[in-house]
């Protein structure tokens, strides 16, 4: 365990679990690294002496069929205006319409306002003009919200919220990849399905570029409170652009880096160079929170009674000049023995977190081949799903589960889909299928 | 023991004279250790030579540097010992330290204190560092302030176990993959006036090696708490087949936080003939079990060149593959001069002594047969076999075995 830390910013304690013990020739080196930060939430939300700032996109849907039901856009506004309120002073923010196009509703003039009581105020008025007209491009929803952030430069923490209730039908799927890649590394940025006529897929793929969350609101009406708790832990946020940064000795090769919990998201492809031997992995803006990771490096074979740093794992907050913080490190080490009992010994959290990611992706396949037809992959996708949700303890994972299918053995895995799964509940499950829970201690 | 003549520093090849033991332009160490592991004076990495070296790691290839303990020696007067990492470990788990104190009425009182690291265990590393330090300070205050050695002996394995002990309760969370307690094994000896006194826990061996091994007979003074030796104990086995049982070497007795009814064995003897005691750990007897076959690979003269001896039985046991941590002390006995108060047999077996009242003398002239994975080699003037061993001596070994050490 190491932590670096400075008084005014969060301290960050890196932990290692992993079983270093290698029989004769192996190569792989398996490790769940734990990040917890502490110091950044802990005051309520209240800045802690030279806190970063931080500024707040708002983007509702706009579309006209944010008119269907009827109290959906009228709990949209509820559930801005919840938001709003979140707010603490200072923080810069801007409400935005998203439609076919993307129009400010409040401060306008391409800027962000400075929240107070009287900008809280002026914003919540404001949302009157938040009416279902036009389509959906979420594309230029990410631009515009860029181009706010780049009129407030000083706030670190940059941090959006997006609500959709529909596909992105009104522009191509380049256009929002293109959109995606500009403001990739930007801002961050927070992803809700309101309904079920929203893709998982596409939404997730907004979630996953800007290193934020993505989570189905089925019923309009609980918008508000997710809301709350959405801006309560953004305000939350103390220290932004934090990377994970992973080191590795000459010949080695790292395989894959996840983030583990609290959902798995494979970071692999998003390494960015960062000196020898050295890639860096983006993990976004960090408040009050613990996050593992689990890092996987081919590492050359070395004889019996050798030691190795496979890597060395680092908490770090570059600077514009090209230098970086280290807030916290851990390391990974590879011994070679000939001792079966260690070199066969599991990993609990290792072993763990293997199982959570073969849950999410067995979810994943099992829905993906219902909703092509092929009842008995989906069967066996979902069953496997029920047993690893099972046996993790992922009761969450496994409570989804068992609205689509109908559990006969939750230890083998038998099930059976039911008859009339909601469109909820399915998206629901897919939606979530990548949330994980921790090892049992 | 023999080092090739340098005639220049292999450091910085200033030239050098023949009895130079450092380089007197750059401190390497000339006379050193018979490893392939000394500490580069200038950093860099001994596998890939990168001078990008942090916090024990070459910054390069990865690989572990060198650390204080995978070789060190020390020598005193009256006692000099090695210990090496051997071969096949990533660390030493073995620990030891050399000390002298000064007796009642100025006499001079050499001891070592040899401890190995139970592998199984949590952090064995620090299990052996601590058990030494504290029964070393027990036995020098102890020694010091007149207690009889046999006494301080049995007070130092206590403050051991208790110091080890105390390292399963300091707040150090388990590193993940042992839950088993710091433990392990122990062997001390103390030379006081020509009487040895011998202290063990576990399978740590004390051996008496004369210099004259026709006129005397080599001994292991230490009778192992092992599965195997249990058995034989118990007379459940015969020695052939408990030695060959997979369970052979599992230890039942340690020093830890999880060791019951910790049965520390004292025994004192006074050697009528001149000769070395050595104390080592299970990484040298692997190699050469009995005794008649260790004392094959002691010098001669090893009592006045105690170093040199510790120093070729720790290559001689990396040469055979190293397979664990190698440890051994070599202590120089000369008879006193008075004549003792006992009968000197033949083979000078070692006698309990009166102020010793639990010591366990589960003593054997006899080589038990040589280990099946360490096959000891027929040296052409290797000493007469032993005689039989003798009657078993009732011990406190003689009880049913617990659950072996894993």
């Amino acid at each position: 365990m190491a932590s670096l830390s400075k008084p005014d910013a969060p301290r960050f304690d890196v932990d290692v679990f992993q079983n270093e013990y290698l029989a004769q020739g192996s190569q792989e080196v398996n490790a769940i690294v734990t990040v917890t930060a502490t110091g950044g939430g802990t005051s309520g939300g209240r800045p802690v002496g030279a806190a970063a700032e931080a500024a707040v996109v708002l983007v509702i849907d706009c579309s006209g069929s944010m008119e269907h039901p009827g109290t959906k856009m009228r709990d949209a506004r509820e559930a801005t205006a919840a938001a709003i309120d979140e707010l603490r002073d200072g923080v810069a923010f801007a409400v935005v319409a998203g439609t076919h196009r993307a129009e400010e509703v409040f401060p306008g003039n391409g800027r962000l306002a400075v929240a107070d009581p009287a900008t809280r105020e002026q914003a919540k008025l404001a949302l009157r003009r938040l009416t279902p007209s036009g389509g959906t491009a979420i594309g230029t929803w990410i631009a515009k919200a860029q181009q706010l952030f780049a009129s407030r430069p000083q706030a670190s923490i940059r941090h959006a919220v997006l609500l959709t209730d529909g596909r992105n039908e009104h522009e191509k799927p380049a256009d929002l990849q293109r959109a995606l890649d500009a403001a990739t590394g930007c801002f961050t940025a927070d992803c809700r399905g309101v309904g079920t006529d929203w893709e998982v897929a596409e939404l997730r793929k907004v979630s996953s570029a800007l290193l934020g969350t993505v989570d189905i609101v089925a019923e309009s009406s609980g918008l508000a409170e997710d809301f709350r708790a959405m801006m309560s832990a953004a305000m939350g946020k103390q220290v932004a652009d934090v990377a994970l940064r992973v080191w590795t000795p000459v010949g080695a090769r790292v395989r894959f880096v996840k983030q583990a919990a609290p959902t798995v998201e494979d970071l692999t492809g998003r390494r960015a160079d960062a000196g020898p031997r050295a890639g860096d992995y983006p993990t976004g803006s960090w408040g009050d929170e613990s996050r593992d990771y689990h890092v996987c490096v081919e590492v050359p074979a070395a004889a019996v009674g050798s030691e190795m740093l496979a890597a060395r794992v680092s908490l770090v907050l570059p600077h514009p000049d090209g230098t970086a913080e280290v807030l916290g490190q851990g390391l990974v080490r590879a011994v070679w023995t000939d001792d079966l009992a260690s070199s066969t010994r599991i990993n609990p959290q290792v072993a763990h977190y293997t199982g959570q990611a073969e849950l999410a992706d067995a979810i994943r396949a099992g829905l993906e081949a219902h909703r092509a037809g092929d009842l008995a992959l989906a069967g066996a996708e979902l069953g496997a799903a029920v047993r690893l949700a099972y046996t993790s303890g992922n009761e969450g994972t496994l409570k989804l589960l068992r609205k689509v299918v109908d559990v006969v053995d939750e230890r083998e895995g038998t099930v059976r889909f039911r008859k009339n799964v909601s469109e909820a509940d399915s998206m629901t499950l897919e939606t979530r299928s990548t949330k994980t829970v921790r090892v049992k201690k | 023991m023999s080092m090739p003549q340098q005639t220049e520093c292999p450091n910085c090849a200033e030239p050098l004279g023949s009895q130079d033991a450092f380089c007197g332009a750059c401190g390497t160490a000339l006379t050193g250790p018979p490893t392939l592991r000394d500490l580069p004076v200038v950093p860099s990495c001994p596998h890939c030579g990168s001078a990008e070296l942090a916090d024990g790691w070459c910054q390069h290839c990865g690989q572990a540097q060198p650390r204080e303990r995978d070789h060190q020696e020390l020598e005193l007067t009256g006692v000099a010992a090695v210990s090496d990492r051997g071969l096949r470990h990533h660390r030493n788990e073995d620990a030891f330290t050399v000390a002298t104190a000064e007796g009642p009425g100025g006499a001079s009182v050499v001891l070592a204190v040899v401890c190995d690291g139970v592998s199984s265990s949590a952090r064995p590393d620090e299990a052996s560092a601590t058990a030494v330090t504290a029964a070393a300070d027990s036995l020098v205050t102890a020694l010091a302030a007149g207690r009889e050695p046999g006494q301080a002996m049995r007070e130092a394995i206590g403050a051991a176990n208790r110091a080890v002990t105390a390292l399963a309760h300091d707040g150090t969370a388990p590193d993940g993959r042992h839950h088993n307690a710091p433990a392990c094994t122990y062997v001390s000896a103390i030379s006081s006036g020509g009487l040895v006194t011998i202290g063990w826990v576990g399978d740590t061996r004390a051996y008496w090696i004369p210099d004259d091994r026709e006129a005397a007979e080599p001994y292991r003074l230490t009778e192992d708490d092992s599965w195997a030796a249990r058995m034989v104990a118990a007379e459940l086995m015969a020695e052939a087949e408990a030695y060959a049982d997979p369970r052979a070497h599992a230890i039942t007795g340690w020093l830890g936080a999880d060791a019951e009814d910790l049965d520390p064995h004292t025994v004192s003897f006074t050697p009528h003939v001149p000769g070395v005691l050595l104390i080592c750990t299970d990484g040298l007897w692997n190699y050469a079990e009995a005794a008649t076959d260790l004392a094959f690979f002691v010098r001669t003269d090893a009592r006045t060149e105690p170093l040199a001896a510790a120093q070729e039985l720790v290559r001689f046991a990396v040469e055979r593959g190293g397979h664990d941590n190698i440890t051994v002390a070599v202590l120089p006995i000369d008879p006193p001069t008075a004549p003792t108060a006992h009968d000197a047999t033949l083979l000078d077996v070692p006698l309990p002594r009166s102020a010793d009242p639990d010591a366990t003398v589960p003593l054997r002239p006899a080589a038990p047969p040589a280990p099946v994975s360490a096959p000891v080699p027929t040296p052409p003037a290797a000493p007469p076999a032993p005689a039989a061993p003798p009657a078993p001596v009732p011990t406190a070994a003689a009880e049913p075995a617990p659950p072996a050490a894993n």
